[in-house]
């Protein structure tokens, strides 16, 4: 019998642990990721420090390549021609993936809210100013506000530290008697947070301020100032960046066109990691916002399921739920006070790609409603930035998802020529 | 005495166009609509102002309600994006242009200005198109617009005049003066016009089928087309009743997006989108205009449209003498709910109609396929 092709979507520490499992027992694997090398956000390569090696990305990656498994880098999956195969874009040029089994491990984005000032330049999001510092963008000397909520926040102020960037301070939303619960499972286990920097001796320097939130940013061309408040005083604080970001959403927009039932905002999937379409696993942040050990254990578990090795070792089930439970401990810790949830002005844009206001959106009745009547969310990013925000803001469930994922040349719904059938590519 | 003389429902384009009709012939109004405003085909919808020349009647009635939209563009308000760019009915070779020539008269008698063009007069209308075509016909009235904002405009002006409207309301059973939701409830009024576009559950026999159209919008391109775009195959595309077409359709959007159509396709009711259909789709636009290939592609979706064998709607009463139709535009909802309004509204009320209503009544296709 031919071995079962398996192709994973997402090179983060989901991705890479289920195509390690599922090469090692036997399957052809090929593993996509729209980045040009592996590790996903946590263990994203810092092209300015090569060697700064973190242990566990180094670990996971060589597990991976003596796997046997083959990394397809720098190539996003834009649609979904046929149930049975998906289009990537690599460089400008199109291919086309078929395979017998596909785990799903596309991670997650960071959500933002809006308020006065947030379309400033000079705003980024708090680990997207994280990414672009190790993709070289300079922090040095820079005062930088970093605020929002999530544990990503220090991981973050942390990170620009090394960088030479001067942290004003860092302020998280949830109370610290709200974050309690949370901040006891960290201390069992430190290691969570600060994973994939040696970051940990530069956090006692910097302010951290809980209960505290943005309610705007000031600057004409570019930000200048923040306005901070912690609900009973309101101060301002110069500086030449904010990076801000309300924790995280899950990136299930490929797993929704390929059919995959989402429960809530999450992939739904059985024991084994497997979705309601029979074939399509998930692992990962798109089931649940659970950080890398989560990620880890359920590549693993969905890595064998795609191999046919089930059940799963009781072992690995039970560090599973384990995770699952300090997921839950992180969204309830790091749940949203209402009053970010009102920040916005009637002028604020709420949707940057159509220039929607806040105020066009308060008098829509849904998602839809909304989309129609204001074309919210109908932009380039398709919603993927607005959507979570009036998800979060008006309790909208995101309706359905169209095709493509990202824009993609009108060529590309055309072109067969470059087809090629992976994951072959071993 | 029922609180309502007329229940509408259905608030698409066509519905809600016939709601501000009926609140301004002074009656009570209610409208319901099982999901938003517009939500149905009107949102898939290109937004297409265009007279459209298929059969006489055809002609009387995109016509007429060209003319209804233009008068009313001044009072528009932003949202709806009408603009009148004129429509490009572009000739591919000798034998179309015999069709520019033929379709310039049959405008002139109708009283519809067009023009003629060259290969040299396009080129410099549309310089993006390839080259080597055999001409155009150019009509510089037609326009285009944004149909869920303008549905919702209609809806807003009923509103003002008293008109209910209830969103999130499914009715299962309608007729003999009353309609059902699902919720149990039911309001009974006198008269009920049915305008549920291609959704024919309530009335099961009704003789329209479903006819699917792929759309892809790109991100913005402001200059690369000036006009509304159409190649004259179109219409052999259109006209089509059996098989599976495609055709060169380009609709700017003030933005300077361009909405790239248009595909037509019976017996697939599944919203999902079929590849091999939009492939020959853009194939199609790619031929006509080579520079679509780079422009970057956002969304692509599809909607359906109510077809019947001739080709024109369904407008005036049924053999129940409480229920009156809206329904079975086609391709044409868009431009035809203003003057569709007018004739529903005169049916109902039992007035003369400004143009001749016959070619359009329900009872023309087959007596016993209305009855309720
Ligand atoms: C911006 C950002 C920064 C973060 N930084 C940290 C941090 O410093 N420390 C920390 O503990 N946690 C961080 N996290 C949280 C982190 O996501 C989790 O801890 C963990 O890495 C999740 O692993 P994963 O494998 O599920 O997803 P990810 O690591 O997110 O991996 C998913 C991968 O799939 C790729 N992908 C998604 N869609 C497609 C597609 N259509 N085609 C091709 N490839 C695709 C993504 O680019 C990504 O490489 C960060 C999250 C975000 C969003
Ligand atoms: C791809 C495509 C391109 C097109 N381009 C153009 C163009 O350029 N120009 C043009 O003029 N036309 C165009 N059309 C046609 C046009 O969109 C339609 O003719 C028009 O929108 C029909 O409007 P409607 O109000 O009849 O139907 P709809 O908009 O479908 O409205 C019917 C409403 O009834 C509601 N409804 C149905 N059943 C029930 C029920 N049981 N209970 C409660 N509510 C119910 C639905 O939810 C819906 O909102 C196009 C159509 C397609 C598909």
């Amino acid at each position: 019998m031919k071995p079962a092709d398996v192709l994973v979507i997402g090179a983060g520490p989901a991705g890479l642990a289920a195509a390690t499992a599922a090469s090692r027992n036997g399957c052809r694997v090929a593993m996509l990721d729209d980045n040009p090398a592996a590790g996903g956000q946590i263990w994203r390569a810092d092209i300015t420090r090569p060697h700064d090696e973190d242990p566990a990305r180094a670990a996971a990656i060589a597990d991976f390549h003596t796997s046997g498994a083959a990394l397809l880098p720098g190539r996003r999956i834009v649609d979904v021609p046929s149930p049975s195969t998906l289009l990537a874009e690599a460089g400008g040029h199109f291919e086309t993936y078929r395979w017998d089994r596909l785990i799903l491990a596309t991670g997650a984005r960071e959500r933002f809210l809006p308020f006065p000032g947030w379309t400033l330049p000079g705003v980024f999001g708090a680990g997207g100013l994280q990414a672009l510092v190790k993709g070289g963008y300079p922090v040095a000397g820079k005062r930088i506000v970093v605020a929002g909520t999530g544990p990503l926040l220090l991981a973050v102020a942390a990170h620009l530290r090394e960088y030479g960037a001067s942290i004003v301070t860092v302020v998280e939303q949830a109370s610290t008697l709200q974050m309690l619960p949370f901040a006891a499972s960290l201390l069992r286990s430190p290691g969570k947070l600060l994973q994939g920097a040696g970051y940990r001796r530069t956090l006692g320097a910097t302010p951290y301020q809980t209960g505290c939130w943005p309610i705007s940013g000031q600057g004409d061309e570019t930000l200048r100032s923040v306005t901070l408040t912690n609900g009973r005083r309101t101060w301002t604080v110069e500086c030449d960046l904010l990076a801000c970001g309300f924790h995280l959403v899950p990136n299930t927009e490929l797993a929704q066109l390929l059919g995959c039932t989402l429960q809530g905002s999450f992939v739904q999937v059985d024991s084994q990691q497997q979705t309601s379409v029979a074939g399509i696993y998930c692992a990962g942040e798109p089931t649940g916002i659970a950080g890398v050990d989560a990620a880890q254990v359920q590549g693993e578990i969905a890595g064998l399921a795609a191999a046919d090795c089930s059940p799963p070792p009781t072992r690995l089930l039970a560090r599973r739920a384990k995770e699952a439970a300090f997921g839950r401990r992180l969204t309830h810790a790091f749940r949203l006070r209402p009053e970010v949830l009102k920040l916005a002005s009637q002028e604020t844009i709420v949707c940057r790609c159509e220039d929607v206001t806040f105020s066009q959106l308060q008098t829509r009745s849904n998602w839809t409603d909304a989309k129609l009547h204001t074309r919210c969310g109908m932009g380039p990013c398709q919603g993927r930035i607005c959507g979570s925000a009036t998800e979060a803001l008006f309790g909208w469930q995101l309706t359905s998802v169209r095709a493509p994922l990202f824009p993609i040349p009108v060529s590309a719904f055309c072109d067969e020529s470059s087809s090629l059938n992976a994951p072959s590519a071993r | 005495m029922p609180d309502f003389d007329l229940v509408i429902v259905g608030a698409g384009i066509v519905g809600c166009a016939c709601a501000l009709e009926a609140a301004r012939a002074g009656l009570r109004v209610v409208i319901v609509e099982r999901g938003v405003v517009g939500g149905g085909t009107t949102a898939a919808g290109m937004g297409h102002v265009v007279v459209m020349d298929d059969s006489p009647a055809q002609l009387a009635l995109t016509a007429y309600s060209r003319s209804l939209w233009r008068t009313m563009a001044p009072e528009l308000p932003g949202g709806v994006e009408y603009e009148s760019r004129g429509t490009l009915w572009i000739a591919a070779d000798d034998e179309e242009m015999a069709e520019v020539f033929s379709k310039q008269t049959t405008y002139a008698q109708a009283g519809i200005a067009s023009q003629v063009l060259d290969p040299r007069e396009l080129a410099e209308a549309e310089p993006y198109l390839r080259s080597g075509l055999a001409g155009a016909l150019l009509v510089p009235d037609d326009g285009v617009l944004y149909p869920p904002v303008a549905a919702e405009y209609f809806l807003c002006e009923a509103r003002r005049l008293g008109v209910v409207f209830l969103s999130d309301h499914e009715v299962v059973r309608c007729g003999k003066g009353r309609i059902q939701f699902a919720n149990g409830t039911s309001i009974e009024s006198e008269r009920i016009l049915l305008a549920s576009g291609a959704s024919i559950d309530l009335l099961p026999s009704l003789p329209i089928q479903k006819r699917k159209g792929h759309l892809l919008i790109t991100d913005r391109y402001p200059g690369v087309v000036s006009h509304q775009l159409v190649e004259l195959g179109y219409l052999k595309s259109a006209h089509k009743l059996t098989a599976d077409s495609v055709a060169f359709n380009i609709q700017p959007r003030l933005t300077g997006q361009l909405l790239i159509g248009s595909s037509r396709q019976y017996g697939d009711e599944s919203r999902e989108i079929n590849h091999a259909i939009l492939r020959s789709m853009l194939e199609r636009a790619i031929e006509y205009m080579p520079c679509l290939k780079g422009l970057s592609g956002i969304r692509v979706w599809t909607g359906h449209r109510a077809a019947t064998a001739d080709k024109l709607p369904l407008i005036g009463p049924t053999a129940d003498p409480t229920l009156f139709l809206a329904m079975g535009f086609e391709g044409l909802g868009i431009t035809n709910a203003p003057g569709a309004a007018v004739l529903a509204i005169d049916a109902l009320l039992g007035r003369a109609s400004i143009i001749d209503a016959a070619p359009y009544l329900p009872s023309r296709i087959q007596q016993e396929a209305v009855h309720a």
